[in-house]
């Protein structure tokens, strides 16, 4: 049994000389105690350290120096043990640096990123308090590393902070810095820090107005910056009430805008570069095939909003919506129902014709989920434009517009709807389905109940004004 | 109007500069304060400092010089016609700032924007004054990302570039009938002109320091851009497309994707609610396949639904990829050529370089595989190991239902 004694948790040239010896003799991984520091009962004798080689018998890859500088600062008591199986595996393998899938690779492949990662970590949470030492000042900060990087990282801050002054305390080890040479000190507490700098309120005043409400995502913040830092982090402070803060502040900032008078200029505005945008649409392919977008119309303060399939063949002639025969049948029903026209704004789901070709004729196609889909971006601005206290929709295309997902007429039809926005939905059939019963007697039946379903919904605007 | 103090217009103009997506401080030369009068140092990777709650890190000190303006781009909380309060530093104001945090470890360097104020020159003036001080009289070595105004002068540009790391100037909307419709002001053909010209400048300075070692650097961290997502009707693959052409033509580094998201008192032109904060992940994921997976924008625009044009949002476009091309799968973990392994979904290129150097040791298991990557869930149906074949999995009608995350529910006109 061997027992090396290294004379720090960081001891790397201890633990690569005595490595060495030992591997060379071939000493077996079980018969290895590492220690730091002298041990303080010696409960086994041990064998001395084999003598020192000759001259190196075999030679490592430097991956593995590079992982072994960097694992041997891990906290784990094993990793010096770990370290030396590996080493010992390496003289018969000497690829084994690369079969990453190794399971003895791997862990110590882990200690490697863990003490990665907390290097990093230090170099970005570390808070320097500015005192005054004399004439001058120096930065002091508290810092409580997870592993023993401190020594290691040293370099860093040297680096950055080369022309000032500075002490990072740890528990374990304190490094200062005089402007021209590193010293290292004995442990400290976080009572030895000063606990606090005015540019602290600076800083926080900016970390505060930095975070944007509107995008709450706690969850990549916690992995990036676990709360185990958060105590020495003068800006950590202010997150829960942040966090309680943003949906309150968001739905505050849309509730502004929806109480803060909007000036009708403004709106008109809006719904005319709106309805220019929707004239180059290509969001889906129908803008192919069609002659141009018929973009919704009516006055911009509707209580009351209308909506359709799609435009028809003389609709896309004429450039406007709701014009050709169901378009008719729409306003005669409307008139029927004691509903003013003259206070709608009427548009359609989906703002091109789509259509098959059948000699001269051009015959009317129903749009799929996708066109819908596509199209419902504009529905839906169109919409906040107009804010309606009621939305009809006429068919089932329109249903599935306006409430995102398909619904049959038959169930959904001649009742209220909530709709997230605060509006009222209303589900009826398509003026063109009346238009394609062939029944007479039908027709009118259904006509009736189209018209009584309209008076319904003239009747709901009424009580609502 | 009241002095404001320090803090308040910190606060004012932090506000103001937080819907830039950008904070990076990567990538730049490598240099340090030793030898110095100053401090400062920059070492390849940049250093997140904080993260705020909405997960996005704070490395720089960002900020705008002025968040007064005499443009009015609808989208922008500073566009003139917003009645935002407004506020000023002074270049010295922001030297300080910079300089305090920097001393405090808090930040890697600044990242200065402004408002129009006067003139596009005026502007772009007291912004390189704040970086030259920066640099010179105070021998400043860490990270300075200046945004440039496409009308500037070429002159003050070159001066931005020497003095700064990193350049960029926003695109803004990914369509011309966008920046039309909501930055009347703004011209897409100023603003890629002025592109071209930060490119030619770069790749000027490369060249001099080809020949010359102490030739000065031209902004050593490149130029990027920006977009705003969901404000304008542009879809993902018109989205894509833009960005694609942007880093061919222009050689940016990065292009960020900016969700729109609602401002206080906003234009009544824009939406009043955001694009789910996934669609920008989606796009960034585009982004990530773009650059480092091999993938081309027309391949990423396959990955689009059909119809809408947009990323799926329930499963990442390396996956919807890869669904829509079942023919190349399942690719030979032990003999595929890297580029094949790299459009395995779930296979990153960190895990994709283990793989390779791994199989060099010896066949590898499907257990071997798992022990390399993060996960081996979605990887199965695609991959062949040496005790593993997917029994037609690929051909399967409900693979896709099978590897995306459970269905919730959306909101109406989300």
């Amino acid at each position: 049994m061997h027992r090396v004694s290294l004379s720090a948790p960081d001891d790397f040239d201890g633990w690569r000389a005595a490595a060495r010896r030992l591997a060379v003799a071939g000493v077996d991984p079980a018969d290895v105690v590492w220690q730091v520091g002298d041990a303080p009962g010696d409960l086994f004798g041990h064998d001395p350290l084999p003598p020192e080689p000759e001259r190196a018998a075999f030679s490592v890859p430097r991956a593995f120096v590079d992982l072994a500088q960097t694992a041997i600062l891990h906290r784990d008591p094993e990793r010096f043990a770990l370290l030396y199986a590996l080493l010992h595996r390496l003289r018969d393998r000497p690829g084994l640096m690369e079969d990453r899938a190794d399971p003895l690779l791997r862990r110590i492949d882990a200690l490697g990123k863990a003490v990665r990662r907390d290097i990093h970590k230090m170099r970005a949470f570390v808070r320097f308090r500015e005192v005054a030492e004399g004439d001058d000042t120096r930065f002091v900060a508290w810092f409580e590393p997870e592993h023993h990087i401190v020594r290691d990282n040293a370099g860093f801050f040297v680096r950055r902070f080369a022309s000032m002054r500075w002490s990072i305390l740890t528990p374990d080890l304190s490094i200062h810095w005089d402007g021209a040479t590193l010293n290292e000190g004995p442990g400290a507490q976080r009572s030895d820090a000063p606990d606090g700098d005015p540019v602290e309120a600076l800083w926080k005043g900016y970390y505060a107005a930095i975070f944007n409400p509107a995008r709450l995502k706690t969850g990549a913040m916690l992995s990036e910056m676990p709360k185990k830092y958060w105590r020495n982090l003068p800006e950590a402070a202010l997150i829960p009430d942040l966090i309680a803060g943003a949906q309150a502040r968001e739905a505050a900032m849309i509730a502004t805008t929806s109480v803060a008078p909007r000036r009708p200029d403004d709106i008109a505005t809006a719904w005319a570069a709106l309805r220019e945008g929707a004239m180059g649409c290509t969001r889906c392919p129908l803008h192919g095939p069609a002659t141009q977008t018929i973009f919704g119309e009516g006055p911009l303060d509707a209580p009351i909003l209308f909506i359709g399939e799609q435009p028809g063949d003389q609709e896309d002639l004429a450039g406007r919506p709701f014009v050709g025969p169901a378009g008719q049948l729409f306003d005669t029903a409307l008139v029927q129902a004691g509903v003013d026209r003259s206070r709608a704004y009427v548009t359609n789901a989906v703002k091109h014709f789509k259509f098959e070709r059948q000699g001269k004729r051009r015959l009317h196609q129903s749009p799929d989920a996708g066109e819908i889909e596509a199209c419902r971006w504009w529905l839906s601005q169109e919409i906040a434009l107009v804010r309606p206290r009621l939305i009809v929709a006429l068919g089932a295309s329109a249903a599935r517009a306006m409430l995102g997902k398909a619904v049959t007429i038959g169930a959904t039809r001649g009742m209220p709807i909530p709709l997230a926005d605060g509006a009222e939905g209303w589900v009826t059939v398509h003026p063109s389905y009346l238009l394609r019963l062939p029944d007479a007697a039908r027709r009118a039946e259904e006509h009736a109940r189209f018209v009584a379903e309209l008076r319904m919904v003239g009747e709901r605007l009424t009580a609502l004004a | 109007m009241a002095q404001l103090s320090t803090r308040q217009k910190l606060e004012i103009l932090a506000d103001a500069a937080k819907y830039d997506a950008s904070c990076a401080s990567s990538g730049t030369a490598k240099r340090d304060s030793r030898g110095g009068k100053g401090i400062g140092s920059t070492e390849g990777m940049g250093i997140c400092h904080a993260y705020a709650p909405d997960g996005r890190c704070i490395s720089l000190l960002k900020i705008l010089l002025t968040n007064s303006c005499i443009f009015d781009c609808h989208y922008c909380i500073n566009r003139r016609s917003s009645d935002v309060r407004r506020a000023r530093f002074t270049a010295q104001e922001v030297v300080d700032l910079t300089l305090n945090f920097y001393r405090r470890n808090y930040i890697e360097g600044l990242f200065l924007s402004s408002g129009i104020i006067r003139s596009s020159d005026y502007t772009m003036e007291q912004m390189v004054e704040v970086a030259r001080s920066l640099r010179q009289d105070h021998d400043f070595r860490g990270y300075i990302h200046l945004k440039t105004i496409p009308d500037a002068d070429p002159e003050l540009l070159r001066l931005a570039g020497l003095h700064a790391d990193r350049l960029s100037i926003n695109v803004e909307l990914p369509t011309e009938s966008g920046l039309k419709r909501l930055a009347p002001e703004k011209d897409g053909g100023r603003i890629e002109g002025a592109m071209r010209h930060l490119r030619a400048e770069m790749e000027d300075g490369q060249d001099a320091r080809r020949k010359y070692r102490s030739a000065p650097r031209f902004a050593p961290a490149g130029q990027s851009t920006q977009m705003i997502v969901g404000a304008d009707a542009a879809d993902d693959r018109a989205i894509i497309a833009r960005a694609s052409s942007l880093y061919d033509r222009h050689r940016l580094r990065r292009v960020y994707y900016s969700a729109f998201s609602p401002i206080p008192s906003p234009s009544a032109v824009l939406p009043l609610k955001r694009p789910p904060l996934m669609r920008e992940h989606r796009l960034y994921q585009s982004d990530w396949m773009m650059r480092f997976y091999g993938y081309e924008a027309g391949e990423i625009a396959a990955a689009t639904d059909q119809a809408t044009g947009c990323l799926p949002l329930d499963i990442d476009p390396k996956l919807a990829w890869a669904l829509n091309h079942r023919a190349i799968f399942p690719v030979d973990v032990n003999r595929a050529p890297r580029e094949a392994l790299l459009r395995v979904p779930g296979l990153g290129v960190k895990a994709v370089d283990r793989i390779l150097m791994s199989r060099r040791q010896g066949r590898l298991r499907l257990e071997d595989v798992a022990r390399l990557t993060t996960s081996i869930r979605k990887l199965r149906p695609f991959l062949i190991a040496a005790d593993w074949r997917p029994l037609a999995m690929t051909d399967r009608a409900d693979l896709r239902a099978r590897l995306a995350p459970p269905a919730k529910q959306l909101d109406l006109f989300a």
